[in-house]
């Protein structure tokens, strides 16, 4: 457990925030996921929604409803009822290969960050879309996942500029993460590859493709069967249940 | 008999708007919904009807007609509007005569307007609400040739007003600390409660840039910091210095610092500030936001019984003369 945490902040009137740390690690992120798995269990009252983001629960109240001392109690009472850090990840967690294109007409950046860690664009390519990783997080936009965490070697830094912007289902990467975009936006993280998944699908049985504890591969594909799978609208992506 | 709005033409930012959708932000969707919820509860409070969906229009409204005669009623951003050619008052409810056409133009106050019909509307409802969400796609900007169709309205009363806290000049928003704000140093916050900012043209459902009168703000380690929560009312500096206060449709996670968050009662101002108008920001304490909220929320409830009659100024009558002034007496119908 982190020194210091886990601990409980105010966010403007309606809010307070679980952190377990202060930087993105495995266990931080397991305990706040299943923070919020109890707290949906068991709602203190005037407990409105609930959310996660990498190492952090927030929980949004009427604050008229309940002060915020008393479910500062509730959540810290809950918080001392076991370890978190220990805790398994969320039940219901799916595996999902998700076909990407690193070709470089889809991947303007891959060269560079092939660079940057030092290794040839092919090994970069290996690395990556052998490369099984967690959404440790959805946020920023609807269905936008954070995932990680990815082999040393792509411990880099974000962009000192923003790239003005990316396509809907780019994939991009920093500091041994990657983020994969529901929407064109701009972004300080590097476009490594492209992908065609439906991560926010309004209408659908389930419109939010993946979820926190979820598991997911990037497998590379040729610019052709993208295209293809592309315009098929489900972008080849494939979901298998992981007990 | 199914009734439907027609748009005859409409600005660029006219949208459907309710009290947004809550239970998405795990996913990554805010909440949205309208971007003056206040003026939401003036409409619903001139019908006397539980708050509902209206037509949100950003700096412009549009004409509007229908088949069949409609209630309608405008609040928010006083907008020139005008019925056949006849103008219309403000914070106020009207008939719409079947085939007439409403006419709503620019604001000449504050931003945005609100257009509430009696009866709401009969939108289907999408993970919780009828509310447009631009970002995340769901529903799109209102435009020429759409027809919105309209629930049954059990309702006869129009011709009644509503006045209005004007919150259309900026002033002073409170605000409460936010996850980062100790970590800002305090010649900077010092600086931040007594600069004060002019709203800048770049402002949207998702977020307003303020221009701060010096320098601008922010943090060497403003790279460095850990994506988070963010609710509306965050106030975000981003790299180039000039902070954005986030809206409805805000992003739902990030990593730019936040010097403090406006309270939620004082959101409706941020909303409505124009263009060009001056904003400044004071730290409160818990207590003070509270009871700030408290005040705002009693206010709200207390809105359906402000609603008196609307009298016509003979003088703003321009075909006074049309009218059978004494046809007889009180219809006996005004509401009590």
């Amino acid at each position: 457990m982190p020194d210091g945490f886990p601990r409980i902040d105010s966010v403007g009137l309606d809010g307070l925030l679980v952190r377990f740390g202060d930087r993105l690690d495995e266990a931080a992120n397991r305990a706040a996921l299943a923070f919020r798995a109890a707290l949906e269990k068991q709602t203190p009252q005037g407990v409105e929604e609930c959310s996660t983001s990498l190492v952090s629960a927030f929980v949004r109240f009427d604050p008229v409803a309940v002060a915020p001392e008393a479910l500062t109690t509730a959540l810290s009472q809950l918080l001392n009822t076991r370890d978190w850090y220990a805790e398994p990840l969320p039940d219901g967690r799916s595996f999902i290969t998700i076909p990407t294109v690193y070709e470089e007409f889809y991947a303007p950046q891959l060269g560079e960050v092939a660079q940057l860690a030092g290794v040839s664009i092919d090994e970069a390519v290996t690395s990556i879309s052998n490369s099984r990783v967690r959404v440790t997080a959805i946020g920023f936009a609807p269905g936008q996942p954070y995932l990680g965490a990815l082999d040393p070697l792509w411990d880099i830094p974000r962009q000192s500029a923003l790239t003005p912007q990316v396509p809907a289902g780019a994939l991009v990467l920093a500091i041994r993460q990657l983020v994969l975009f529901t929407n064109a936006a701009p972004t300080g993280w590097r476009h490594v590859g492209q992908t065609a998944a439906p991560l926010f699908k309004l209408g659908a049985e389930r419109p939010f493709l993946l979820r926190p504890g979820d598991e997911v591969q990037f497998v590379s594909v040729s610019a052709e069967t993208f295209e293809t799978m592309k315009a098929a609208g489900d972008g080849g992506v494939v979901r298998e249940a992981l007990t | 008999m199914t009734q439907t709005l027609q748009i005859l033409s409409a600005g660029p930012g006219v949208t459907v708007q309710d009290s947004g959708r809550s239970g998405y932000l795990g996913q990554g969707l805010s909440r949205g919904g309208a971007s003056d919820v206040q003026a939401l509860h003036e409409g619903a409070a001139l019908w006397r009807q539980p708050v509902g969906a209206a037509l949100e229009m950003a700096g412009f409204g549009g004409r509007f007609s229908s088949d069949t005669p409609l209630r309608i009623a405008l609040t928010g951003a006083p907008m020139r509007a005008t019925l056949d050619g006849a103008p219309l008052i403000w914070n106020a409810s009207h008939l719409m005569p079947a085939g007439s056409v409403l006419d709503i133009g620019g604001a000449t106050q504050g931003c945005y307007g609100y257009l509430t019909i009696g009866g709401g509307l009969d939108l289907p409802v999408v993970l919780g609400a009828q509310s447009t969400h631009l970002v995340a796609g769901i529903g799109a900007p209102l435009c020429a040739g759409d027809q919105l169709p309209i629930g049954a309205d059990h309702g006869d009363t129009v011709g009644r007003c509503l006045d209005v806290t004007p919150r259309w000049g900026g002033g002073v928003l409170r605000i409460l600390p936010s996850l980062q704000t100790e970590v800002f140093p305090k010649e900077q916050r010092d600086r931040f409660v007594s600069s004060r900012f002019i709203r800048d043209t770049r402002g949207n459902r998702m977020g307003i840039r303020l221009v701060p009168e010096g320098d601008g703000f922010g943090l060497s380690i403003g790279g460095s910091i850990l994506s988070e929560i963010i609710v509306p009312g965050d106030i975000q500096i981003p790299g180039d210095g000039a902070p954005y206060i986030l809206m409805s449709e805000c992003q739902t996670t990030g990593g730019y610092p936040r010097i403090g968050t406006v309270i939620p009662a004082d959101m409706p101002r941020v909303a409505q500030t124009a263009a060009g108008a001056e904003l400044r920001f004071a730290f409160v304490t818990r207590q003070e936001a509270l009871a700030a909220e408290e005040g705002y929320r009693k206010q709200i409830a207390e809105l359906p019984r402000k609603t008196r009659p609307l009298v016509r100024d003979p003088a703003d009558i321009a075909d006074l003369l049309s009218y059978t002034l004494i046809s007889g007496a009180i219809t006996g119908e005004e509401e009590p």
